[in-house]
C-alpha cells in the first residue's frame, strides 16, 4: 500500500481492517480471542439488550426500547412473509437472526475506535455460505429431484433450456461469492473512504473540507450499514423462497 | 523488474475502478425506473421497494467485483 509520503501525509486507509489478538501479539490461531471476537460478541449482547432485556416489561403500550424491538420483529417478519410466503415463516427466527447480528455488527463498527466484523471477508462469507448450504439441503429435503427445476427454465423454448440450465447453474454457485463479497466491500469501502479523507484532515488548509466530507460520508454510511443488511437479509429470503418454490 | 511488477498493479487497480462506472449506470438506472414507474402508480410503489433494493444489489454486486479486483491485485498478487 501507499508508503510514508514526505509531507507527512500518510495514508493507511486499511489498517483498521486488520484483525489483531486483543492480548499480547501472539500468531492468531482459530481460538485467540481477537478484535473481530470483541466486536461480535459486543454486538451479541447489544441484540440480547434490546431484544430480552428491552422487552421484559411485557408492556400493553410499549415503552421506547420495547417499541424499538417491536419495530424490528414486526418489519423482518413482514419481509419474510411477503418474499417467501406463508411457509416460509418458519424460518423467520434464522432471519431474524441474521439481520440481528449484521446492523448490529454494522452499527457498533460505526463507532469510532471500533471494528467492524462484517467488513471481513471470512466472517460474511461464513454467514453466506450457511445460507447457501442450508438453502441447498432444505431445497432438495423439500422437494427432491424437483429443485432441479430450478435451472430448468419450462417457460423458455425448448431449444434455449440447455443453455438457460447452464447460465442459471453458474448463477446459482455464484450467489454465496456475491452475496457475501457485497456485505463486506460496502462495509470496508465505506470504512476505507472515511480514513482516506481524515488522512486530509492533517493538511490545514483542506482540513474544514475534509471534516464536512467525513460527517458526509459518515451520514451515507448509516445508511449504507442499514441498507446492506436488510439486502443481505431480503436475498436470504429470495434463496428461501427458491428452496420452497423451485418451479420457474 | 520488481518495480515494473508493482507498476502494473497499481495500473491495474486503477483500471479496475472503471468498473464502478457501470455499477453506477445499473444502479441509476433501476432506480430511474423505479422512480418513473412509482410516480405514475403511486399506490402500487410501496409494494415494489423490495423488488428495488434487490435489483439495486445485484447491479452493485458488480461494481464490488471490480473493487475485490483492485483489492487483490494491492494486497495479494
Amino acid at each position: 500500500m501507499a508508503t510514508e509520503e514526505a509531507g507527512g501525509l500518510a495514508f493507511h486507509p486499511m489498517e483498521q481492517f486488520e484483525v489483531a489478538p486483543l492480548f499480547g501479539d501472539g500468531p492468531v490461531s482459530w481460538y485467540t480471542p481477537t478484535n473481530a471476537t470483541l466486536w461480535m460478541a459486543l454486538s451479541a449482547l447489544a441484540i440480547v439488550g434490546l431484544l430480552v432485556v428491552g422487552t421484559r416489561g411485557r408492556a400493553i403500550v410499549p415503552n421506547r426500547v420495547q417499541s424499538i424491538a417491536e419495530l424490528l420483529y414486526g418489519m423482518v417478519r413482514k419481509m419474510v412473509e411477503d418474499v417467501t410466503g406463508k411457509d416460509g415463516l418458519k424460518y423467520f427466527p434464522y432471519v431474524m437472526t441474521l439481520f440481528c447480528f449484521i446492523l448490529f455488527a454494522n452499527f457498533l463498527g460505526l463507532l469510532p475506535k471500533s471494528f467492524s466484523p462484517t467488513s471481513q471477508i471470512a466472517i460474511t462469507g461464513v454467514l453466506a455460505a450457511l445460507v447457501f448450504v442450508g438453502v441447498t439441503v432444505l431445497g432438495f429435503v423439500k422437494n427432491g429431484a424437483h429443485f432441479l427445476g430450478l435451472f430448468w427454465v419450462s417457460s423458455a423454448p425448448l431449444a434455449l433450456r440447455p443453455v438457460l440450465a447452464v447460465i442459471e447453474l453458474i448463477s446459482y454457485f455464484v450467489r454465496p461469492v456475491s452475496h457475501s463479497i457485497r456485505l463486506a466491500g460496502n462495509i470496508m469501502a465505506g470504512h476505507a473512504v472515511i480514513k482516506v479523507f481524515a488522512a486530509f484532515a492533517a493538511v490545514a488548509a483542506l482540513a474544514p473540507i475534509s471534516i464536512l466530507a467525513i460527517v458526509a460520508v459518515y451520514g451515507l454510511e448509516v445508511l449504507v450499514c442499514l441498507i446492506q443488511a436488510y439486502v443481505f437479509t431480503i436475498l436470504t429470503c429470495v434463496y428461501l423462497k427458491d428452496a420452497l418454490h423451485p418451479a420457474h | 523488474m520488481e518495480n515494473l511488477g508493482q507498476l502494473g498493479q497499481y495500473l491495474g487497480a486503477g483500471l479496475a475502478c472503471i468498473g464502478m462506472a457501470g455499477a453506477a449506470m445499473g444502479v441509476g438506472n433501476v432506480a430511474g425506473n423505479y422512480l418513473s414507474g412509482a410516480l405514475r402508480n403511486p399506490s402500487a410503489a410501496a409494494s415494489q421497494t423490495a423488488t428495488l433494493f434487490i435489483g439495486m444489489a445485484f447491479a452493485e454486486a458488480l461494481g464490488i467485483f471490480s473493487f475485490l479486483v483492485a483489492l487483490l491485485l494491492l494486497f495479494a498478487v
